[in-house]
């Protein structure tokens, strides 16, 4: 099983985000994150779905999200030809003897402490998925009271972008399979 | 033009040609029942929801338009359920239009509420929930754009009842643009070019005919393929009618209720041609060794059914009728004598097979013989009337383009195994979510859609306990479907599965108190008659097909009548 990551391009609009998610559940696919905003574009909302899963999987789950009305369009993102990045808030526990070694760690990391408190550190750490899962690991001795991630977002390197248009719509259709 | 959302609902349907809905009111969709009044369309009020939702469904079946249903909000809605689940499983056009609680109530739990597009998202093929009126005219136009174009299938369009009381300035949209939906109609040149080379390679090819076909109306350009390299076809349950029964090259039907040589010829071909299909698991089980053997070219309108469940050697995605006809200017005349040689000949063993275990039974008894070989016997006095027999002599009894549709169970295989289909169109059944309680309301709908033709349905005692209401629809209405009842007192085909999977033991399947169902034909002032035996059973479809009327022809069957 590997991760693969999907842009998806998706008409702005209530119950969009429930039809994706249901498709996932209902045909047994599994998502590792989904990420969901609006666009340069305010009709259009973009999810960077990572899915987990064999070639036949993701080319299910492509062909079947491309089937819902609502999906405008969808990529796969190459992994070497995209940049991908995750944002956490970690808090942490810290006392007067471990301050010190926590932020040094988050400065290793260019992360951010954005929040203190007496006993608690709080970090705000981005870029990649692996890069956030380690600095994560490393402050788990310390004591992790409480996570939040976003799920990755993605986008493709040089001036490649991913757009609506109208032609190319058939194009993707059909494109996994012929 | 100033009018109120109900009225705007009415006008988009006469501008999208439809003449008859199947429905029944309640509060939240009595404004659109009040708009209704003033406008010539035909309302059809069955007896329950989801009869109007098969009666849709038949309907578009029938005449290849989107068939309308409408029904009221929370139970009106949820009834229709079964109905559009069924027809997204058959890929058929058909609009449910729900009344909705309205707007400011949604998500309070009030009255009559239920979250119709939430529990229809998995089964429908788009749902909307209108949140202003100015949207209908745009929505109904999308609804029934998506519904009959690509790949049909049920679009629902939920309206709150303010909405349908909201006035605006109606005006139709001409045309409409949907970013995410642009189906892909012709197929791709090369991958064309590519199934015609393997076609021509091929030594022992073979069609597998879905219902895409009949959808496509590529039944004829199917056809000409066929004879032009004598291949020979198999049929899924829904590619019923995309070939006459006894066309030389059709082979019957594939599948877990096939027959033994359409079986046969699938799983000993080097390609398989698979037309309009989605490789259902009853229909073509052992999908992973076939494509170990033979080379595949599917064809399909639908990427997603490419390569879902088997593996593809040729994909193209596009509507049949296009690539079919773009694939004939490349195919050349030829053919495989020998492997057409042994075809025949594993159909004329198992025929032959077949009429002998039936024991001196009349033939037609035969799965093999699809309707072949049973005209001109002689019946016998018999104790049950034997349901093979009858279906495979009832098209002699029936113009050709009469539409004969079945409910779920042993009647069902039975009738796509022995009743001779001559036209596309003309056997109507459930297949991908094999609805009991489907055949009598979608005969109502077909019969509507079809006035002209001769309407019969197969029943099974059970399936037609589940739907029998609708006789009062077919009473109100003068709607003339013919019923072909085979009660053998039991759930036949779970009593078969209990019988070779549970080692006989019958769990509730007995249903030995039935109705006098010819009794019940009276009650609604159809006439009616009970059969028992072979020899009754030509005089008896005389009658049936000579009365004008709704008719109900009992047959008493065998409980322990197989499938097969
Ligand atoms: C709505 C529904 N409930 C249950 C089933 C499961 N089922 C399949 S066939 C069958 C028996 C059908 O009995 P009957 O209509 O009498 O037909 P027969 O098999 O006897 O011809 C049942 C219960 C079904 N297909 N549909």
């Amino acid at each position: 099983m590997a991760k693969h990551i999907l842009s998806v391009l998706v008409e702005n609009h209530a119950g969009v985000l429930s039809r994706v998610a249901g498709l996932f559940s209902r045909r047994g696919f599994n998502i590792d994150s989904l990420a969901v905003g609006v666009t340069e574009n305010p009709e259009v909302s973009r999810m960077t779905i990572v899915v987990d899963g064999d070639e036949h999987t993701v080319e299910q789950v492509s062909k079947q999200l491309n089937k819902l009305i609502d999906v405008i369009k969808i990529k796969r993102l190459d992994k070497h030809e995209s940049i991908s990045r995750e944002l956490a808030l970690i808090k942490v526990s810290a006392n007067a003897a471990t301050r010190s070694e926590i932020v040094q760690l988050v400065e290793i990391f260019r992360a951010k402490i954005v929040d203190v408190s007496k006993s608690t550190l709080t970090i705000e750490a981005s870029g990649s998925e692996d890069k956030v899962t380690a600095l994560e690991d490393l402050l788990k001795p310390f004591g992790i009271r409480e996570v939040v991630r976003t799920g990755v977002i993605a986008i493709e390197r040089g001036n490649r972008i991913i757009k609506v248009t109208n032609n190319e719509e058939s194009d993707s259709n059909g494109k996994d399979v012929l | 033009m100033k009018m109120t959302g109900a009225e705007a609902i009415i006008k988009a349907l006469e501008a999208e040609n439809v003449d008859t809905v199947f429905g029944y009111p309640g509060a939240a969709i009595s404004p659109f029942y009040d708009a209704l009044l003033d406008s010539g369309i035909k309302h059809i009020l069955t007896r329950n929801e989801q009869g109007a939702a098969h009666a849709a469904n038949g309907y578009a079946r029938v005449t290849g338009k989107a068939g309308v249903c409408v029904a009221t909000s929370g139970p009106g809605a949820t009834n229709l359920i079964t109905g559009i689940a069924n027809s997204y499983m058959d890929s058929v056009p058909i609009i449910a239009i729900t009344g909705q609680v309205r707007s400011d109530m949604i998500g309070t739990d009030a009255f009559q509420e239920a979250d119709i597009t939430g529990a229809t998202a998995p089964f429908s093929k788009h749902n909307y929930l209108v949140k202003k009126a100015e949207e209908l005219p745009r929505i109904i136009k999308e609804a029934f754009h998506i519904a009959t174009t690509g790949r049909p299938g049920p679009v629902v369009i939920d309206i709150p009842v303010d909405v349908q009381n909201a006035v605006i300035d109606f005006r139709y949209p001409e045309h409409i643009d949907i970013k995410g939906y642009k189906p892909t109609i012709k197929g791709h040149p090369g991958q064309i070019r590519k199934a015609a080379a393997a076609i021509h390679a091929a030594k022992r090819p073979v069609i597998c005919a879905g219902g895409g076909l009949i959808t496509a109306d590529a039944s004829g350009e199917m056809l000409e393929l066929a004879e032009r390299r004598s291949i020979p076809v198999v049929t899924t349950l829904m590619g019923i009618g995309s070939i006459p029964s006894d066309h030389p090259l059709h082979f019957g039907m594939v599948g877990t209720h096939g027959s033994q040589t359409a079986n046969y010829v699938l799983h000993h071909a080097d390609l398989v041609v698979i037309l309009g299909a989605r490789v259902g698991d009853r229909a073509i089980g052992a999908a992973s060794t076939l494509a170990k053997k033979a080379k595949i070219i599917h064809i399909d309108i639908d990427p997603a059914e490419i390569g879902k469940n088997i593996d593809v050697t040729v994909p193209v995605v596009g509507d049949l009728k296009h690539v079919l006809r773009d694939l004939l200017e490349l195919v050349e005349t030829g053919d495989s004598a020998e492997w057409l040689e042994t075809a025949a000949d594993v159909r004329r063993k198992n025929s032959r097979k077949t009429e002998r275990e039936a024991d001196g039974g009349p033939a037609g008894c035969s799965t093999d013989a699809c309707g072949r070989g049973a005209v001109g016997m002689q019946a016998a006095d018999t104790e049950y009337v034997n349901p093979k027999y009858l279906l495979s002599i009832l098209s002699d009894y029936l113009p050709e383009e009469a539409v004969v549709t079945t409910e779920v169970g042993q009647n069902q295989i039975w009738a796509a195994n022995n009743y001779r289909v001559r036209k596309p169109k003309t056997f109507i059944t459930s297949g991908g979510l094999g609805t009991m309680g489907y055949g009598l309301p979608s005969a109502i709908g077909a019969k509507v859609g079809r006035p002209g033709s001769t309407v019969v349905v197969i029943s099974g005692d059970g399936s037609f306990q589940m739907s029998m209401q609708e006789l009062g629809t077919m009473k109100q209405y003068d709607i003339d479907v013919k019923i072909v009842l085979f009660n053998n007192r039991r759930l036949g085909m779970v009593r078969e599965l209990q019988l070779t999977r549970h080692g006989g033991r019958y769990s509730q399947v007995f249903l030995d108190s039935n109705p006098d169902f010819v009794a019940l034909a009276a009650a609604y002032g159809f006439r009616g008659e009970r059969i028992s035996s072979d020899v009754l059973v030509p005089e008896a479809l005389r009658r049936m097909t000579a009365s004008r009327g709704p008719y109900i022809l009992e047959c008493m069957v065998d409980p322990m009548e197989p499938t097969l």
